[in-house]
């Protein structure tokens, strides 16, 4: 199939209408502005539904409202913008509405930057919003990615009934590359939603509700949300490995950053440092086997998490790694981007300190 | 003959019932409690019920069927 | 022969209003209406966050719960993905007046296709009585403890004529629970609201004055009467827009 030439925004949008995404709310928010617009001029052409919010709270409400009805709903935003939808995302994981959020993050906090960042690692993985819950988190890294793992996030999403999310950067966003678009889905291959409230009545009447006042049904119930991300995670954690199999030093970075740390890691073999990276797909389930994996290695000597943050996946790594190697951190903030040789400075520091101690 | 009943399991004793009729059909009891503890509500002079409904149009809790 | 029951667009459960709150009116006036108009078949209501969130247990259709205030929103969001189904919003006035109010603005400026039952009873009653965005001037509150002061506390806001600054909205009417009169009038508007939904005219807004006997401590009849005397002072009632009857 011939591929071609999209901006990442565009491939998110292509990748959600090709599954079955009908119904699109958004608020305008740097830097992801051309995904509402993208959406305003594709849905009324294929028959869905877009409507330019009052705000993100409202447009993830809305998205609570169209998913519930059982429609694929998106909705899409940046840093800031996404904090205020985490009370609907809240809802939205409790009543077990599948849905997909876009992410596309800017350098916070507060109001921050509009330059790329990834300071939202924990409010993404960790729940966000209040209350036991999680997100299906996926991090594209390509403009095809952007477009394969928004396709993936719906049908994750109506799988497991739990809200998923795109977590990408802003150079996602910005990035124009070739990709091959999945074949358009038909709307009647997806299956059937037996608990959407599109209208039923007597006693085949619906509901969709985060309120559980009994004690004795909230603990089910959480227990039951719980027992799906297990299985989520014991399904689903995906990573992506390059030349870990002999890595002295194994860095690790998602999204964007994991471009530059592949070519660093291709420049420290070029020097002679054993080097490999893993990069995180899925962010929420962590693909903690995989560190597991390499940190049993006798190999492997370090661990190196490179982020735009000061810090934040790395934590999952060292629960991962489970003290079996060191794990360092080396990030950037502020909408900056480290290049080539500030990652391979920071991998020799860190494989350095690793044999000395 | 018009006649009402009430549903004393449902009925919360608020009396608006007796407030809304216009025959004072309807009063509230001063002995008979329901198993939530309200007063009921009672047809103290059905012989002067007319059906209007007025007291199920103001029964907050749909307590009352009317018949005529 | 019966000449009034219970409709079977309510179901079973008993409702948890306190005595006398006339919550329980409304929610009937909207059934019966639902049911008499024959849409029952394809209706979902929105419940919202006070005293009624538990509507989604009476109304015997589908039902979603919406966050505090986001219910416009939400049935948006339903609406514009089933234009064929009836799709009501029931709220209190902490919900739509005070954190709802952006989306209440402007879910009635986009003019969606949805009827809002507004209930005004101008006090926080699941909270415990506190002060609303409709509390009267001088009307005690346990978070004005010696009556709403404008200077401290500014006034209430009146929704139907605000709303009626707008283009959009095809019909607005504020009613009354206070008699058997005006549960009779609210009956007719909620009724013609739900009716132009189903031919598709518009927005519709229902604000209908509800009593709070607790909170406002007072036994149920003498709130009815403090309704009718002084609510309907601060919030006069009637049509604000019907342009089925060309009032703009």
């Amino acid at each position: 199939m011939s591929k071609i030439l999209l901006h990442g925004t565009e491939a998110i949008c292509e990748g959600a209408i090709r599954n079955g995404c009908r119904a699109f709310f958004g608020y305008p928010i740097t830097p992801q502005n051309e995904v509402p617009e993208y959406m305003s001029v594709k849905m009324p052409q294929i028959g869905g539904t877009f409507v330019q919010a009052e705000s993100e709270v409202a447009a993830i409400n809305m998205v609570y409202g169209a998913a519930g009805s059982g429609v694929r709903a998106m909705t899409s935003s940046s840093s800031p913008g996404v904090s205020l939808k985490q009370e609907g995302i809240s809802y939205i994981a409790c009543a077990r509405i599948p849905c997909v959020v876009v992410n596309i993050m800017r350098a916070g906090p507060g109001l921050g930057g509009i330059l790329p960042a990834q300071g939202d690692y924990f409010q993404a993985t960790k729940g966000g919003g209040h209350g036991d819950y999680h997100l299906i988190v996926l991090a594209p890294c390509s403009v095809q990615e952007a477009c394969d793992l928004t396709y993936r996030a719906f049908d994750l999403s109506d799988r497991y009934r739990v809200p998923a999310m795109i977590l990408a950067d802003g150079m996602i966003g910005q990035l124009m590359e070739p990709v091959e678009l999945p074949p358009m889905r038909s709307l009647s291959e997806i299956p059937e939603k037996p608990w959407a409230t599109s209208g039923h009545y007597g006693k085949d009447r619906r509901v969709l509700n985060s309120l559980i006042i009994k004690p004795e049904e909230l603990e089910p119930h959480v227990n039951e949300l719980q027992r799906t991300y297990d299985e989520i995670y014991a399904n689903e954690r995906l990573a992506a490995e390059y030349k870990t199999e002999d890595a002295e030093i194994v860095l690790t970075a998602y999204g964007t950053v994991a471009r530059i740390v592949k070519s660093a890691v291709n420049e420290l073999r070029k020097q002679g440092i054993k080097a490999g990276c893993i990069r995180p797909i899925t962010l929420y389930p962590f693909p903690d086997n995989v560190f597991a994996r390499c940190a049993e290695r006798e190999e492997t000597k370090a661990f190196l998490s490179v982020e735009l943050s000061l810090g934040q996946m790395v934590e999952d790594v060292r629960l991962a790694v489970n003290g079996k190697k060191p794990v360092y951190f080396y990030g950037r903030t502020g909408g900056n981007v480290p290049d080539e040789s500030e990652i391979v400075r920071a991998a020799k520091d860190a494989l350095e300190k690793a044999v000395k101690a | 003959m018009a006649k009402i009943t009430i549903d004393e399991k449902v009925c919360k004793g608020c009396g608006l019932c007796a407030d809304a009729c216009p025959k004072k059909v309807i009063s509230l009891s001063e002995h008979r409690m329901n198993q939530s503890g309200y007063f009921v509500a009672e047809a103290v002079n059905p012989q002067n019920c007319i059906g209007c409904t007025f007291c199920a149009i103001m029964c907050p809790d749909c307590a009352i069927t009317v018949e005529k | 022969m019966k000449v009034f029951e219970k409709t079977k667009m309510l179901t079973d459960a008993h409702m948890h209003y306190c005595p006398g709150c006339t919550h329980g009116i409304v929610h009937r006036l909207v059934a019966e209406s639902i049911e008499e108009l024959g849409l029952q078949e394809k209706c979902i209501g929105i419940a919202p966050v006070g005293c009624a969130v538990f509507a989604y247990d009476y109304f015997n259709c589908d039902m979603q719960e919406a966050a505090h205030g986001r219910a416009p929103a939400v049935a948006t969001g339903i609406k514009r993905c089933h234009p064929d189904s009836t799709v009501f919003v029931y709220q209190g006035d902490g919900d739509l007046a005070s954190i709802g109010m952006a989306e209440t603005v402007h879910a009635a400026a986009r003019g969606e296709n949805i009827t809002i039952i507004f209930i005004n009873n101008s006090i926080y009653g699941m909270t415990g009585g506190q002060m609303a965005p409709t509390t009267l001037i001088g009307q005690k509150a346990t978070t004005c403890q010696s009556g709403r002061d404008p200077k401290v506390n500014g006034y209430p806001i009146r929704v139907c004529e605000l709303l009626a600054t707008l283009d959009a909205p095809y019909y607005i009417e504020r009613v009354s629970t206070h008699d058997v009169k005006h549960v009779l009038a609210a009956k007719k508007a909620i009724k013609k609201a739900l009716k132009f939904q189903s031919e598709g005219r518009g927005y519709t807004f229902i604000e209908v004055l509800v009593s709070c006997p607790t909170n406002w401590h007072m036994r149920p009849v003498e709130a009815l009467r403090f309704m009718g005397e002084e609510c309907t002072k601060t919030f006069p009632l009637g049509v604000y827009r019907d342009k089925s009857e060309g009032k703009e």
